[in-house]
């Protein structure tokens, strides 16, 4: 292999890349030997990018990771009963190159949507799970997105569990027109009712989330909790420099930021979030189901 | 008429904006309300409480200011999270005395810049949406011009939702949507068409439920069937009983 091949993976552009987002050309991480860290430019080992959640050893920048790995990382191994998992979308208001971005967005992600949802035990405590995907559309909201994080609630309200989301979004998806901004209603409802039922809703924002899905249920939850350095916010930096013509200053829209500005419950580690959401869920009434081990029996 | 003409109708500088509204259909039994009793008092929102045919309503409305002066006091229409949360407070006030609510929207979009963004513009907009799913007293929102996003969907989160005829309702502007499809933002003709964003669109969509004729000369009699029409709309949605009446609101959204 020649060396210069060893960090030529970025991720191929698509248009709503980079809209709103601090650092460009975040790569995915491949199955290669190295990954050069896009904030300290070091080179990391792969696989001990891979032991360390996907976080730079060096500077603690948490790499953008895809659903399945997220929820491979948050739930207890084999738990996770997946919902809907073939909903998909089509072009509903018959918007130019709408077909073939979705098509793309399929091979690139091998998902069928922008969220993937489903139940599943945390630390031994059962949860519904919304994980978006930045990988399929920078994880735009569409009406099939909307449909499933609301059926998820739904299915939360009526068995009386928890619901965690795990939000990464560049906004409502443009290609569905004003169906994608009811999205925002839609979802915003089903949350609403399983907030009265007194459940509880934790949220963990990761980068980036903006747009409309800041502006509804990522900003809904009861805890609100965010990756460390997460680019969160309703516009992005590109339109508000555009609109105020100025430069914005550093660190403005992080997470550290929101937390600050107390929109932000605590900002939380990749290596400490299912710790941090089991003991959230325990001080919630989860009673966790621990699997006896051989030897425990009386 | 095309979509791009709407666009342009929409945001013509000589169309009525919401205090002509208010003014024309509620003369002076409208009290105006200020500030959202955290940070401040948004120009760019209006609210109060009027008189409809004798019974008491909440009025809200997004106002873009009437000559260049009005507009750059109001910033255009475009509210900051304060605005947003004087919407909810009076909002929360007219479910607590039992008043109907009406809004009327028209904004380019919520407010882009570092305060709005310090003072969780998402937040606010989110908590408008939760909130107003369940508010219980009926609420109408009338789109009178633009529906710039979020930022009009935080008072059009209703009952019923009315589009006056010329009025445009998107998720993006036509010029945000051709500078990302074509790299052009002049584009804005052709994005308009993609949108889908003309009355008649959405009232195919069924993203609302009437539309508003508009005269060539916007007169006296158009206020006056349209605040007939208002009144018989509150009368209706009154009769009905907050349970039905919120699950209706829920699946009105839904169905989307």
């Amino acid at each position: 292999m020649n060396t210069s091949d060893i960090f030529n993976f970025l991720k191929p552009k698509n248009e709503l890349e980079n809209q709103g987002e601090s650092i460009p050309n975040q790569p995915f991480i491949p199955n290669e030997l190295w990954v050069k860290c896009p904030v300290c430019k070091k080179a990391v080992l792969s696989s001990d990018l891979t032991e360390n959640y996907k976080v730079c050893p060096n500077c603690s920048y948490h790499f953008r990771i895809g659903a399945r790995q997220r929820i491979e990382m948050t739930v207890d191994e084999g738990s996770f009963e997946e919902f809907d998992a073939e909903m998909t979308s089509t072009n509903i208001i018959d918007f130019p190159d709408y077909t073939r971005k979705l098509k793309n967005a399929k091979l690139n992600s091998g998902e069928n949507e922008s969220v993937i949802t489903g139940k599943a035990v945390i630390g031994g405590c059962t949860a519904v799970l919304a994980v978006m995907n930045s990988q399929f559309m920078m994880g735009s909201m569409g009406t099939v997105t909307g449909e499933k994080i609301t059926r998820a609630f739904e299915y939360a309200t009526e068995q009386q569990l928890p619901v965690i989301v795990f939000t990464v979004s560049g906004g409502a998806r443009m290609q569905e027109g004003i169906l994608s901004l009811m999205q925002m209603a839609k979802t915003s409802a089903a949350v609403k009712r399983h907030s009265d039922a007194g459940l509880l809703y934790i949220t963990v924002l990761t980068d980036p989330t903006t747009g409309g899905v800041t502006a509804s249920f990522a900003m809904e939850g009861d805890i609100i909790l965010s990756e460390p350095k997460a680019l969160i916010g309703f516009a992005g930096p590109r339109v508000i420099e555009q609109t105020i013509r100025q430069k914005l200053p550093k660190d403005f829209q992080s997470a550290e930021f929101l937390l600050e500005k107390g929109f932000v419950d605590k900002v939380v580690p990749r290596s400490e979030m299912k710790e941090t959401l089991t003991k959230l869920l325990v001080l919630h009434g989860s009673q966790p189901q621990v699997e006896p081990e051989e030897g425990d029996a009386e | 008429m095309s979509a791009f003409d709407s666009v342009t109708a929409a945001r013509a500088n000589d169309r009525p904006t919401a205090i002509d509204y208010i003014t024309r259909i509620f003369g002076d039994s409208f009290i105006e309300l200020h500030g959202d009793r955290r940070f401040s008092d948004d120009k760019a929102v209006i609210g109060g409480i009027a008189e409809l045919n004798g019974t008491p309503v909440t009025v809200i409305a997004l106002e873009k200011g009437r000559n260049l002066k009005e507009r750059m006091e109001r910033n255009f229409g475009s509210a900051h999270p304060e605005g947003y949360r004087k919407a909810l407070r009076l909002m929360k006030q007219a479910e607590k005395f039992h008043r109907p609510v009406l809004c009327f929207v028209d904004t380019s979009g919520a407010y882009c810049g570092i305060g709005a963004e310090e003072r969780g513009q998402g937040q606010a907009i989110a908590e408008n949406l939760m909130e107003m799913m369940t508010l219980k007293t009926p609420v109408l929102s009338i789109l009178i011009g633009e529906g710039g996003s979020g930022g009009a969907l935080a008072l059009a989160v209703a009952d019923e939702v009315w589009m006056l005829e010329n009025a445009i309702y998107s998720v993006i502007s036509p010029e945000g949507c051709a500078s990302i499809l074509w790299k052009d933002a002049s584009k804005t003709a052709e994005a308009s068409e993609c949108l889908k964003l003309t009355s008649q669109d959405l009232f195919k969509l069924g993203v609302i439920e009437r539309i508003i004729r508009e005269p060539k000369n916007v007169d006296s009699i158009m206020f006056d069937s349209f605040k007939t029409l208002i009144a018989q709309t509150f009368e209706k949605l009154s009769a009905v009983d907050t349970e039905t009446l919120l699950n209706k609101r829920y699946n009105r959204f839904r169905k989307f």
